[in-house]
């Protein structure tokens, strides 16, 4: 990264200097090294993160040879020697050799199975084994080891992660910092290790586990070193430049011989080594000065700031982490959001801070750090944040408009806030991408691209929405958040009356929007709005699933999956009567009778509601089954009334609208033949109780549960089932079943409002109940019986 | 081509459909928000779903299947999708619902 940044800093300066040939040993072309966290975690393809590709090298004549490293420099005769024999000879040369994953003195770790965490080629080797491997074991807990972590188990395997210190990242963050984070990625089920001194590696063919000193042990399949780097200076050792722990530069970067020059993590610049780019972008700009002639900039070493990718994980540490003598530590912590923070001040200037959970101040911090600002006259408030501290300020989103034109934004790239508006202006761009492209802000890690998105929105006087929050459809610039939130402010009671006051581009919306306005109005207004059923999608408006060919599905409620013989029986009767050749037992433990043609759906659903069957919902983002097991009527390990349970369950939420379908799961032991570990909301019945599980989802993208905790009696259960389907209904968007919204705001948050806060859960579940008292209506008694909808079902009469 | 009285305009519900057999197959007739009624066959171009269930929005409609929208004033599917099913002349008149057969 950092030689061909000297490069295309020097293409800038002076593009007709030099002849220029550049050799790389890995087979690729120079790539973002940053983004193979996201590369494992599935987010990103290796193609996405090439920097420069072959097209511009040549456009730019410049000779790259990949997959040949240089192996010798004979600085006599000026020449580089590659592996392949090529003997190149040069007037400068640059060496950006990076650093070497360490690799400890520990048995095993020849075996196949084994990989460090540098380069694409360990990328590979890890999707690989995750392809076809379970178990997981990352030794080291740091930035590295934690985003190994996080991408093999998102890729599906078992991971363990071994750390010689008791807490994670200690050298970025502090005990309290490293603790949250411990407790978060133990939800999201990573285990760990720490105060582990990894013994062996042990397996004969490929790796089978690791031992630790003290006795631990954990089976593996693979497992990936990331205990730290060191300055690759064996090439650099060739030429017999001054080396120590990097190879040795001056201010200007050049080394111990004058024409040789080094960048990156292979150089040593007083003393010091660097391991992130920020410092590195530095080294590459003064670098291309001297390699054009200059002979002004000189590289001094600055603070830098760190921040882990991993998604939905926010932490953000700069400066000093703990005070010492001189140095006073003032402390955040917001329990109910899972929030943390904590500053490091000696004489009213800030010199540390660490930021968990919510990092939107982190780049005003970090700015202050580095200027050493005085702030003595808002000390008292400094720990609240930046919109804290402006008069009257609430504004949520650190305010780009106020910030000075040299506050850097960009922390890898070095860009500041000037430079992004000048080029933005001079250039006249319109959108984040060309922005990025133009500046390289945000280009990087990318956790910085919110910002840049605000600048381009303030310089071009146009309102910021941002890509990561979808807007609702293309009849709106506003997102679904913002429509709630309207809603209830201005007391928006009608679809016409959100269009009108959200200034919709369309009359009357359209086939996206309508589904989720309709939602979020009844949501928001229960017993009020009236439910439009020409804003519902077919199979909710009939209320029943439409088929390939036109007909329909009618699936009835078997609460928690049983039912009585006659209700059994009139399932067949209503069958054989409509000549309905298929009976089908669903997925969700029910009976489903296919085929029903659409002006016969309120005669069969009349025969069902005689026999004393409602509406299964299976047609509906609402509640769908509740699946249960034997339990302890039956069944040898029982521990509770699993199917009783169930059935309190879903009589307690049937009917209800939420923004996607819900399905729930009740087994009666840790067995779980009710698979409730991938339900929206489960139950595990133990002997002391019931451990509950939120935000599972056996569809599309597999997820399993979080736990949300665990509670003694039946009661609390239905308790805390209610208040979780309230909040998910009110603050998920429209279309997120429960695992994406739980992604999103994290199991943390869930806990605070569900387990944490009980007079909260209470007033949910309250709501719940308010608006249950005006869903629990069976649509199809309606329809057989009371003739709503009629003419849904009938044609109109043939045309000869 | 007559005219044909079909129904009167409340019985189409607004932003909804109904539907008539016919001898060519079913005919969905629809009635926009601004009141204006189109009729065309029942069978979407990309796999026959029935149009007269989907979501009535402008003076077009999303198939219920999977999605596609048909342009009522013409038939045509909406791009980037490719495909028109029959249009049948419709008129309104004294709250009248007339369809125009050959
Ligand atoms: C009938 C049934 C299959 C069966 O033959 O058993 C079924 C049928 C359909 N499923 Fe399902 N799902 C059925 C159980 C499941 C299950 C299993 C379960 O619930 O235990 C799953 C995975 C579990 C889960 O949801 O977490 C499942 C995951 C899906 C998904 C993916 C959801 C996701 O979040 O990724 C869809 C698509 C969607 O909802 O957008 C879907 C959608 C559908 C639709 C409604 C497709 C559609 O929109 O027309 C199917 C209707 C077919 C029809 O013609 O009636 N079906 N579907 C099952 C009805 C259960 C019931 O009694 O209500
Ligand atoms: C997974 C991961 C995530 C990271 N995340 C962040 C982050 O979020 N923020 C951050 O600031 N930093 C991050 N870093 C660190 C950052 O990537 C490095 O600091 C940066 O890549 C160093 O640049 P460099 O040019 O010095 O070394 P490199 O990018 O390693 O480039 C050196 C290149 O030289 C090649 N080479 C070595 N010897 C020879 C030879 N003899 N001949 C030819 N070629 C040779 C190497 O193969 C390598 O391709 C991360 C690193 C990794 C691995
Ligand atoms: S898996 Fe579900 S959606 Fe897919 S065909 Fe089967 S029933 Fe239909
Ligand atoms: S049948 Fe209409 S979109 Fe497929």
């Amino acid at each position: 990264m950092a030689g061909m940044r000297t490069v295309e800093e020097l293409l800038k300066l002076d593009p007709a200097r030099y002849d220029i040939t550049v050799f790389g040993a890995e087979p690729h072309p120079n790539y973002d090294r940053i983004m193979l966290s996201s590369v494992l975690a599935g987010e990103k393809q290796v193609d996405d993160i090439v920097i420069n590709t072959r097209a511009w090298y040549d456009d730019n004549d410049i000779a790259l040879h990949t997959g040949d490293p240089a192996i010798e420099i004979d600085p006599k005769a000026r020449t580089v020697t590659s592996q392949s024999g090529l003997v190149v000879p040069y007037d400068r040369l640059l060496l950006a050799t990076g650093s070497r994953p360490i690799v400890p003195p520990i048995p095993g770790l020849n075996l196949p199975g084994v990989c460090a965490f540098r380069d694409i080629a360990d990328v590979d080797t890890m999707i690989d084994a995750a392809g076809t491997y379970r178990k997981a074991v990352v030794i080291g807990g740091g930035l590295l080891g934690l985003e190994a972590a996080w991408g093999l188990k998102r890729r599906g395997m078992d991971v363990a992660v071994v750390h010689l210190m008791p807490t994670l990242m200690e050298r970025q963050l502090d005990e309290a910092a490293g603790k949250l984070l411990q407790r978060d990625l133990t939800e999201r089920g990573i285990a760990f290790f720490t105060d582990g001194q990894t013994e062996q590696v042990t397996g004969t063919e490929r790796v089978t586990g690791i031992e630790l000193a003290d006795g631990r042990s954990a089976p593996a399949d693979l497992v990936v070193v990331a205990i730290g780097i060191r300055p690759d200076v064996a090439l650099a050792k060739t030429a017999g430049l001054e080396v120590n722990r990097g190879i040795v530069v001056g201010d200007n970067m050049a080394t111990s011989d004058p024409d040789i020059f080094a960048v990156g993590e292979c150089a040593e610049h007083r003393g010091a080594v660097v391991g992130l780019v920020a410092p590195i972008w530095d080294m590459a700009r003064v670098c291309a000065h001297h390699l054009a002639g200059g002979d002004a900039l000189v590289y001094a070493a600055q603070a830098t700031a760190t921040r882990l990718k991993i998604t939905g994980i926010d932490v953000y540490s700069a400066g000093q982490l703990k005070a010492g003598e001189d140095e006073d530590e003032v402390i955040l912590r917001d329990a109910r959001r899972g929030a943390y923070r904590k500053l490091v001040m000696r004489d009213g200037k800030v010199v540390g801070t660490v930021l968990y959970g919510d990092v939107a101040d982190g780049a005003w911090y970090f700015d202050l750090i580095r200027r050493k600002t005085d702030v003595s006259d808002i000390a008292d408030r400094m720990i609240l944040g930046q919109s804290a501290t402006v008069a009257g300020g609430v504004a949520a989103a650190p305010d780009v408009a106020s910030m000075p034109d040299d506050m850097q934004i960009c922390g890898c790239n070095g860009v500041c806030k000037g430079t992004i508006v000048e080029t933005i202006r001079a250039k006249g761009l319109d959108n984040y991408d060309a922005v990025k492209a133009h500046t390289k802000a945000s280009a990087s890690c990318g956790s910085c691209a919110p910002l840049v998105r605000q600048l381009l929105a303030a310089t071009l006087g146009i309102e910021d929405t941002g890509p990561a929050i979808p807007t609702v459809c293309k009849c709106t610039v506003h997102t679904h958040e913002d429509v709630r939130g309207q809603i209830l402010a201005q007391k928006l009671k009608t679809q016409d009356a959100v269009r009108k006051a959200m200034a919709w581009k369309t009359q009357d919306g359209c086939a996206s929007c309508r589904p989720a306005l309709n939602y979020y109005l009844l949501c928001a207004w229960p017993g009020e709005y009236q439910d439009d059923s020409r804003s519902r999608f077919i199979n909710e408006r009939a209320h029943a699933n439409i088929q390939k060919d036109g007909t329909y599905s009618v699936i009835p409620r078997m609460w928690g999956g049983t039912a009585t013989p006659a209700e059994v029986a009139a399932i067949a009767k209503v069958a054989q009567k409509y000549d309905i050749k298929e009976i089908k037992i669903t997925g969700g433990q029910r009976l489903a009778i296919y085929g029903v043609k659409k002006p016969d759906l309120p005669a069969v659903w009349g025969e069902l509601t005689a026999a004393g069957l409602v509406s299964g919902h299976a047609y509906a983002k609402g509640l769908r089954t509740v699946k249960t097991c034997v339990g302890l009527e039956w069944c040898r390990f029982g521990t509770q009334d699993s199917t009783s349970l169930g059935k309190q369950l879903e009589r307690l939420t049937w009917g209800n609208w939420t923004p996607h379908k819900f399905k729930m799961g009740v087994s009666g032991c840790p067995r779980n033949c009710a698979e409730s570990s991938i339900k929206d909301f489960g139950v595990i019945c133990v002997e002391s109780g019931f451990d509950l599980l939120v935000g599972g989802n056996g569809g599309i993208e597999l997820r399993g549960t979080d736990k949300l905790g665990h509670v003694a009696s039946e009661a609390e259960v239905l308790e805390y089932c209610a208040a979780f389907m309230q909040l998910y209904r009110e603050e998920a968007r429209y279309l997120d079943r429960t695992a994406p919204w739980i992604e999103r705001v994290g199991i943390a948050y869930v806990r605070a409002r569900i387990v944490e806060d009980s007079d909260g859960r209470r007033a949910l579940a309250a709501k719940f109940a308010h608006a249950q008292s005006f869903l629990q209506d069976d649509p199809w008694a309606e329809r057989a019986n009371r003739q709503v909808d009629a003419t849904e079902f009938q044609p109109l009469p043939a045309l000869v | 081509m007559t005219w044909t009285r079909i129904c009167q305009l409340n019985d189409i519900p607004s932003l909804g459909a109904r539907t008539l057999p016919a001898p060519k197959g079913e005919i969905a007739i629809f009635r926009c928000a601004d009141d204006s009624v189109f009729a065309v066959l029942n069978r979407c171009p990309h796999k026959q779903g029935p149009l007269s269930e989907g979501i009535v929005h402008g003076h077009r409609v999303a198939c219920p299947l999977h999605s596609w929208v048909i342009d009522l004033t013409s038939g045509e599917a909406v791009a980037p999708d490719i495909g028109c099913t029959p249009k049948i002349p419709t008129k309104v008149e004294n709250g009248e619902v007339f369809l125009a057969v050959s």
